[in-house]
C-alpha cells in the first residue's frame, strides 16, 4: 500500500499548472483533494511520474454566482456546499446532495471539480452536473474550450479532459424560484458510493410541471439524464400514478451495470425506487 | 469497600486515547522492510520463480531446515496437512506467500516485490464446499481425497423414534457467508536480532505470545530460549491473531539469516487475502417437535469451509467440532444426531473468530423455534420457554455440563424491556401504512472459561486451558501481577487489578499487570475463547490470596496479633476489633528487609498460582426491532436490547464494552460483511470499499440489562462474556427481518442478508403471489 515513486511539484499559479501539464503530458497528474487519486496510487492502480499539486493555487478555490449560473472553481471542496451557497433552489439542492458524499473528513478535502474529472459512475456531483447540464471550462497551455455535461462524460473514469488539460471551472445553472428538487440515494452504509441514486428537479406552475430534469446515477458507466421522461413529465400535474409510470419507464430504459453489491435485476428495482422517491420529494 | 463491581475507568485508556499506545508499527523504526510476494492464482503448480539479481529475495528453496506448520488433532477422522512457510511446488490459495523480499523501506520493498515473477501452471480451483464434496472432485490435498479434513459424527439411539413420533418436522438449510475478524490493526511483526546473544525478539500483534514462541521454535528447530516474543499494544484480535502464521516464521528466519532487524506490517488488502477467515458454513438441520412444541430431537449435517490449511494450534477442527458440540445451545435436546465436517478448498485458511460457529448455531436454533412456533400455532416466546433448560447442572447431549444460568429470566427481561405487546400494536399500524417492522429474539448460551479438560476432549495435541499467575507485592507496597493471558484491547488489566485490590486491600492504581512478554510472564495461553477474566482472573485471585496470607502473617508478627485477626483494607493491615494498624507498604518493606523476624513465612511477598477450571456458561437474550424497506431491501435496526447474565460483574462498564463490540460484529455478520471469491478462487473483496463493516451510522444504541447468576463453577464468580454479543445478535436480527416480512411468507436462509438478497426474496414472493 505504498505508491510507486513519483516526483512532486506544487505550482503557485494557473499558468504554472498549465505549463507543468504541458511539460509532463501523460506522465503528469493533477492532485486535487487526493481522495480518489491517492488511494489508487497506494493500490498502484495509478502510477503518475509527476504529481502536479494544485492546492497551492488558492485562487482556484471559489464559488461565484455569475449571470444565470454558479461558477465553481477547481479547488472548491465538497464541504463548501454543506450550507446553501446561493439564493434560490440550487443552494439547498446541493446541500442536500453533498451529505451523501463520503464522510465528513473526506468532504473537507475532496473537490467538486475533482469528482467530475475523476468521473466515478456513482459520483453525486457527476449526477448533478449531468442532470442540470453543467458547463465545463477546460483549459490547457494552448487555450480553452467549453463543453456541456452531455459531451463531457465518456464512461467510467473517462471524460473530455485530456492529459494536458485542467478542468478549471464548472458552471451549474441557477434555478429560479419555481424549481423544486428531490434527491434519493441508496447505498449499503452511510457514506458509501450509491448503488443507485436519482436527482429530480421540477418547475411547477399552477399545479403543473412546466419543465423537468431527471437523472439517475450509480447504475451504469456514467450518470444518465432521462430526456424522454423529462418530456413525459412536462405539462402534467404531479401525481403518484404519473411518477409510478415515469419510474417504471426509467427502470425499463436503463441497462444497469452489475457488481458484487448489486445484480442487474436488483439495480433495475432500485432505479424504479430512487426515481419514484426523488420525484415524490420534488413534488412534496 | 470492594473494588469488584465498580465501573472503574480503564487504567489502559489514558495512553491509548492520547495516541501514546505502542503498536508493532510504532516499533518498526530502523528495521528493514519485509514484503511478501503472493500468489495471484488459487491453485497450480509452480514452474519457476524469477528473482532479480543482487537483491534480498528468498523463496522456499532458501528455507532449508525450516519445517512446515502442521497442527495435530488426535482423532481418527482428522487428516493433518502441512503449510509451508513459502509455497513449495504448488500454490493452494490466492494470496499464499511465494517469496519474501527485504528492502530499506516499505515503498522500495513493494517495488522489489513487483520484480519477482512466478511462473505458475494454474489449475481449476475448488472454491466452495459443494464443489469440494462433489463426486470425483479433485483433491485439494493429494492425501485427503474427498476434501474432508475432519469429520465428527454422533447419533443418540432414540433419534429415529423422536422423528417418527414428531407432530412437526422443521427443516432448515442455512448458509453463512465468509467473514474476516477484521481487527482494526492488521497483523505485523518486528524481529530484532541481538548480535551479542544471537537471540531474536519478535514484537508481534498477537493474542498468544507464548504459543507463538513454541510454534516458531518448533518450526525453525531452535531452542525456545533463543526467542523472546512480545505482544505490545494490540489493536484487536478477535481470534485472527491466535494462529502461528508463516509470515512470523519468515520474519524470525530473516532476522537470524541477515543478522539485522526486519519488520513486516501487513496492509488491509493482505489482511483480507492472507490472514484467516471464518464463518463460511452451510447447515442442513431437521428438528422434531411434539404437538405442544416440545423439541424431541435434532438431526444435523453441518459443513464448514476450512480453506487450504489447518490453523495452528487449534486446527481446522475449531469450527466443525464447536458446531458439533454446541448446536443444542440453551435448549433441552433429548435426542441428537450430527455429522459435522471441515471441508478443504483453495481459499484462505479458516481460524477462530469471536463466537466460533455459534452465530450460525444460534441462528439455527432460533430460526427453528420461530418456524416451529408458527407451524404449531404457539407463541414464539412460549415455545422457547417450554424448551429452555431450567434445572442445573444440566448435561447436554454432547456431555457438556451447564452451571446455573438464567435462561428464562433473561428472555423475560428482554421481552419486558422491548415491550413486545406494545410493539405488536405498533407493527400493525405501521403495516397498514405500508411499513414493515419486525421483532426478533435470540436466546443462547455462551460457554466460557474452559480449562484443559475441555480441550483435551477435542483430541488436541496442544492442550491449552490453565493459567499461571505470578503475583508479588514489592517492598514499596505496589503489586506486580504477571499473567500468561494476553489482552488486546479488552481492559483486562483493569479488571484484574480490581480483583487483586480486593484480595490485598490496596487500590487498583497500585497494581501493575504485566502481559504479553515471554521474558516477563509465566507460560500461558493468551486471550481467546472468553477465558481471561475467568481463568487468569481466578489465578490472580489465588496468587494474590497467597500473597495476602504472607502479608497477614508478617503483619501479625509486627503487631503481635493472631494472623486470623488481620484484615487488609484501604491500604492498611488492621487488627480486627482494635484500632491497631500498619500501612501495608511498611509491612511489605519488612517482609523483604527484616525477613529474619518472620521465619514462619520466609522472605518476600512473591507467590505463583495456577487455575484450570472446567468452564462456565454465560447466557443472554437479544431482542431487536427492525424496519425493512421492501423496495430497496435495506434494513434499519430501531432498537437492540441485550439481557445478559455473565455471573458476577467485576467491572460492569468493561462488560458493556464487550457486549457493544460483539453486537456490532453480529450486525456485520447478519447484514454487511462478506468475503467473496469468484469461481476461479480470486478474492473480490480486498478493500474496505467492498468489505463493509458497519459504521456508527449502522449500529444503534445497545440497551443492556444485567442479571448476575452466581454459580460455583468459577472462584471469582465471574463468567466469560467476550463473545456473546457476536453470537446472539445475528439470530435476533434475522428473526426480526423474517417477522417484518411475514406478509410475504419469506424465509431468510443466508447471512449476510444483504439488500439485494432481501429484494430478491421479495421479488420472488411477489412473482409467486401474482402467479
Ligand atoms: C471512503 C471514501 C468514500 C467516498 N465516497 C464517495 C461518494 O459517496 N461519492 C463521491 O462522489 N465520491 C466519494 N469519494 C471520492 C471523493 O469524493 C473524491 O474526493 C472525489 O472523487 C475526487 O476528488 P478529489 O478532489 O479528491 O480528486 P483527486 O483524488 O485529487 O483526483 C481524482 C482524479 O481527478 C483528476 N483531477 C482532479 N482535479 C482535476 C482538475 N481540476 N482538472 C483535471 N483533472 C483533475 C486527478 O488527476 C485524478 O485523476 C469517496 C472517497 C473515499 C476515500
Amino acid at each position: 500500500m505504498k505508491p510507486a515513486s513519483f516526483d512532486y511539484i506544487r505550482p503557485g499559479s494557473r499558468a504554472e499548472i498549465l505549463a507543468a501539464l504541458a511539460a509532463h503530458g501523460d506522465d503528469g497528474k493533477i492532485l486535487a483533494g487526493g481522495q480518489s487519486l491517492v488511494a489508487a496510487m497506494n493500490f498502484r492502480l495509478a502510477r503518475p511520474e509527476v504529481l502536479i499539486d494544485i492546492n497551492g493555487t488558492k485562487d482556484l478555490d471559489y464559488l461565484q454566482p455569475s449571470g444565470d449560473s454558479l461558477a465553481i472553481g477547481a479547488l472548491t471542496r465538497h464541504a463548501a456546499f454543506h450550507k446553501p451557497v446561493v439564493d434560490g433552489p440550487l443552494g439547498p439542492l446541493l446541500a442536500k446532495v453533498v451529505r451523501n458524499i463520503a464522510h465528513y473528513p473526506i468532504r473537507q478535502r475532496g473537490t467538486f471539480t475533482g469528482s467530475l474529472a475523476h468521473a466515478d459512475p456513482a459520483s453525486e456531483w457527476c449526477l448533478v452536473a449531468t442532470t442540470l447540464d453543467a458547463e465545463m471550462l477546460i483549459v490547457n497551455a494552448e487555450g480553452e474550450r467549453r463543453c456541456r455535461a452531455g459531451d463531457f462524460f465518456k464512461g467510467t473514469f473517462t471524460t473530455a479532459v485530456g492529459a494536458q488539460d485542467l478542468l478549471a471551472e464548472v458552471r451549474l445553472p441557477l434555478l429560479d424560484d419555481g424549481w423544486r428538487s428531490g434527491f434519493y440515494e441508496f447505498s449499503r452504509r452511510a457514506g458509501d458510493f450509491a448503488l443507485a441514486m436519482s436527482l429530480a428537479a421540477l418547475k411547477l406552475e399552477n399545479g403543473r410541471i412546466t419543465e423537468a430534469r431527471l437523472g439517475v446515477g450509480g447504475v451504469a458507466d456514467r450518470a444518465i439524464r432521462l430526456h424522454a421522461l423529462e418530456n413525459e413529465l412536462a405539462g402534467k400535474a404531479p401525481s403518484r400514478e404519473l411518477f409510478e409510470d415515469v419510474a417504471a419507464s426509467a427502470k425499463a430504459a436503463i441497462k444497469p451495470s452489475e457488481d458484487i453489491h448489486a445484480s442487474a435485476d436488483y439495480r433495475r428495482d432500485l432505479i424504479r425506487t430512487v426515481v419514484l422517491r426523488a420525484l415524490t420529494e420534488a413534488a412534496a | 469497600m470492594s473494588w469488584i463491581g465498580r465501573s472503574l475507568p480503564r487504567l489502559e485508556d489514558p495512553s491509548l486515547l492520547m495516541g501514546r499506545g505502542r503498536y508493532v508499527a510504532d516499533l518498526a523504526r530502523g528495521a528493514a522492510s519485509v514484503k511478501f510476494v503472493r500468489s495471484p492464482v488459487a491453485a497450480g503448480r509452480i514452474l519457476s520463480i524469477d528473482v532479480p539479481d543482487g537483491e534480498l529475495v528468498f523463496t522456499a528453496a532458501d528455507l532449508d531446515g525450516v519445517k512446515p506448520i502442521c497442527p495435530i488433532l488426535h482423532r481418527p477422522d482428522y487428516i493433518a496437512v502441512e503449510q509451508p512457510i513459502l509455497a513449495k511446488d504448488r500454490v493452494m490459495f490466492c494470496g499464499q506467500a511465494l517469496a519474501v523480499v527485504v528492502a530499506e523501506d516499505q515503498g522500495l520493498a513493494e517495488d522489489l516485490a513487483e520484480e519477482v515473477y512466478a511462473d505458475i501452471d494454474a489449475e481449476d480451483a475448488i472454491v466452495d464446499m459443494e464443489a469440494a464434496l462433489a463426486e470425483g472432485a479433485v483433491a485439494v490435498h493429494a492425501h485427503a481425497p474427498g476434501n474432508v479434513l475432519v469429520e465428527g459424527v454422533l447419533r443418540s439411539p432414540g433419534l429415529d423414534a423422536a422423528f417418527a413420533d414428531a407432530a412437526e418436522i422443521v427443516t432448515l438449510d442455512l448458509r453463512s457467508g465468509r467473514q474476516s475478524a477484521m481487527p482494526l490493526e492488521g497483523r505485523g511483526g518486528v524481529a530484532q536480532y541481538d548480535r551479542i546473544s544471537g537471540r531474536v525478539t519478535l514484537y508481534a500483534s498477537v493474542q498468544m505470545p507464548h504459543m507463538l514462541r513454541t510454534g516458531l521454535a518448533d518450526v525453525l528447530q531452535i531452542p525456545e530460549a533463543d526467542l523472546r516474543v512480545v505482544a505490545p499494544d494490540v489493536g484487536g484480535g478477535f481470534g485472527q491473531k491466535m494462529s502461528l502464521f508463516p509470515e512470523y516464521v519468515a520474519l524470525v528466519w530473516l532476522a537470524r539469516k541477515l543478522e539485522r532487524d526486519v519488520a513486516w506490517i501487513e496492509d488491509r488488502r493482505e489482511n483480507f487475502l492472507a490472514s484467516s477467515h471464518s464463518r463460511d458454513q452451510s447447515f442442513h438441520v431437521r428438528g422434531a417437535f411434539a404437538k405442544d412444541g416440545t423439541l424431541l430431537g435434532i438431526d444435523a449435517d453441518l459443513k464448514s469451509n476450512v480453506g487450504a490449511f489447518s490453523c495452528y494450534p487449534v486446527t481446522c477442527g475449531v469450527e466443525p467440532l464447536m458446531a458439533l458440540a454446541e448446536l443444542p445451545g440453551p435448549y433441552k435436546v433429548p435426542e441428537y444426531g450430527v455429522r459435522s465436517r471441515g471441508v478443504t478448498t483453495n481459499t484462505g485458511m479458516m481460524a477462530p473468530y469471536r463466537g466460533v460457529s455459534r452465530p450460525m448455531l444460534t441462528l439455527t436454533m432460533e430460526r427453528m423455534m420461530d418456524v416451529a412456533a408458527r407451524r404449531l400455532g404457539i407463541d414464539p416466546i412460549e415455545i422457547r420457554r417450554r424448551n429452555l433448560i431450567d434445572s442445573f447442572p444440566h448435561r447436554s447431549p454432547t456431555g457438556l455440563v451447564y452451571d446455573e444460568g438464567s435462561y428464562k429470566e433473561a428472555m423475560d427481561r428482554a421481552v419486558a424491556a422491548i415491550d413486545l405487546t406494545g410493539f405488536r400494536a405498533r407493527q400493525k399500524e405501521a403495516r397498514a401504512a405500508g411499513r414493515y417492522l419486525g421483532i426478533g429474539f435470540s436466546v443462547f448460551s455462551e460457554r466460557t472459561g474452559y480449562g484443559t479438560p475441555a480441550y483435551a476432549a477435542r483430541g488436541m495435541n496442544i492442550v491449552p486451558g490453565y493459567e499461571i499467575v505470578s503475583c508479588a507485592m514489592d517492598p514499596s507496597g505496589f503489586v506486580e501481577a504477571r499473567i500468561g493471558s494476553s489482552p488486546h484491547g479488552q481492559g483486562l488489566k483493569t479488571a484484574l487489578a480490581q480483583l487483586i485490590a480486593d484480595e490485598l486491600g490496596v487500590e487498583p492504581g497500585k497494581i501493575k499487570v504485566f502481559s504479553g512478554d515471554t521474558d516477563a510472564t509465566p507460560y500461558g495461553w493468551g486471550t481467546f475463547a472468553s477465558r481471561s477474566m475467568v481463568i487468569a482472573g481466578g489465578a490472580c485471585k489465588l496468587a494474590a490470596g497467597k500473597v495476602a496470607t504472607r502479608l497477614r502473617s508478617v503483619a501479625a508478627v509486627m503487631m503481635q496479633a493472631s494472623e486470623d485477626h488481620i484484615v487488609l483494607e484501604d491500604g492498611l493491615a488492621r487488627v480486627t476489633g482494635t484500632n491497631q494498624s500498619l500501612p501495608i507498604p511498611e509491612v511489605a518493606r519488612a517482609a523483604y528487609h527484616q525477613s529474619h523476624r518472620f521465619p514462619q513465612s520466609g522472605p518476600g511477598l512473591i507467590e505463583n498460582a495456577t487455575y484450570d477450571p472446567g468452564g462456565t456458561f454465560s447466557n443472554a437474550c437479544h431482542a431487536c426491532i427492525v424496519e425493512v424497506d421492501i423496495e430497496t431491501g435495506g434494513v434499519k435496526i430501531e432498537r437492540f436490547i441485550v439481557a445478559e447474565d455473565a455471573g458476577l460483574l467485576i467491572n460492569p462498564m468493561i462488560v458493556d464494552g464487550q457486549i457493544h463490540g460483539g453486537v456490532a460484529q453480529g450486525i456485520a455478520n447478519a447484514l454487511f460483511e462478506e468475503l467473496i471469491y469468484d469461481e476461479t478462487g480470486n478474492l473480490l473483496t480486498v478493500s474496505l470499499a467492498d468489505y463493509l463493516p458497519p459504521t456508527m451510522a449502522e449500529v444503534p444504541t445497545i440497551e443492556i440489562e444485567h442479571l448476575e447468576t452466581v454459580s460455583d463453577a468459577t472462584i471469582t464468580k465471574a463468567k466469560g462474556v467476550g463473545e456473546g454479543g457476536a453470537i446472539g445478535a445475528p439470530a435476533a436480527i434475522i428473526n426480526a427481518m423474517v417477522d417484518a416480512l411475514s406478509p410475504f411468507g419469506i424465509e431468510i436462509v443466508r447471512m449476510p442478508a444483504t439488500p439485494q438478497y432481501i429484494r430478491k426474496l421479495i421479488r420472488e414472493a411477489e412473482r409467486d403471489a401474482h402467479g
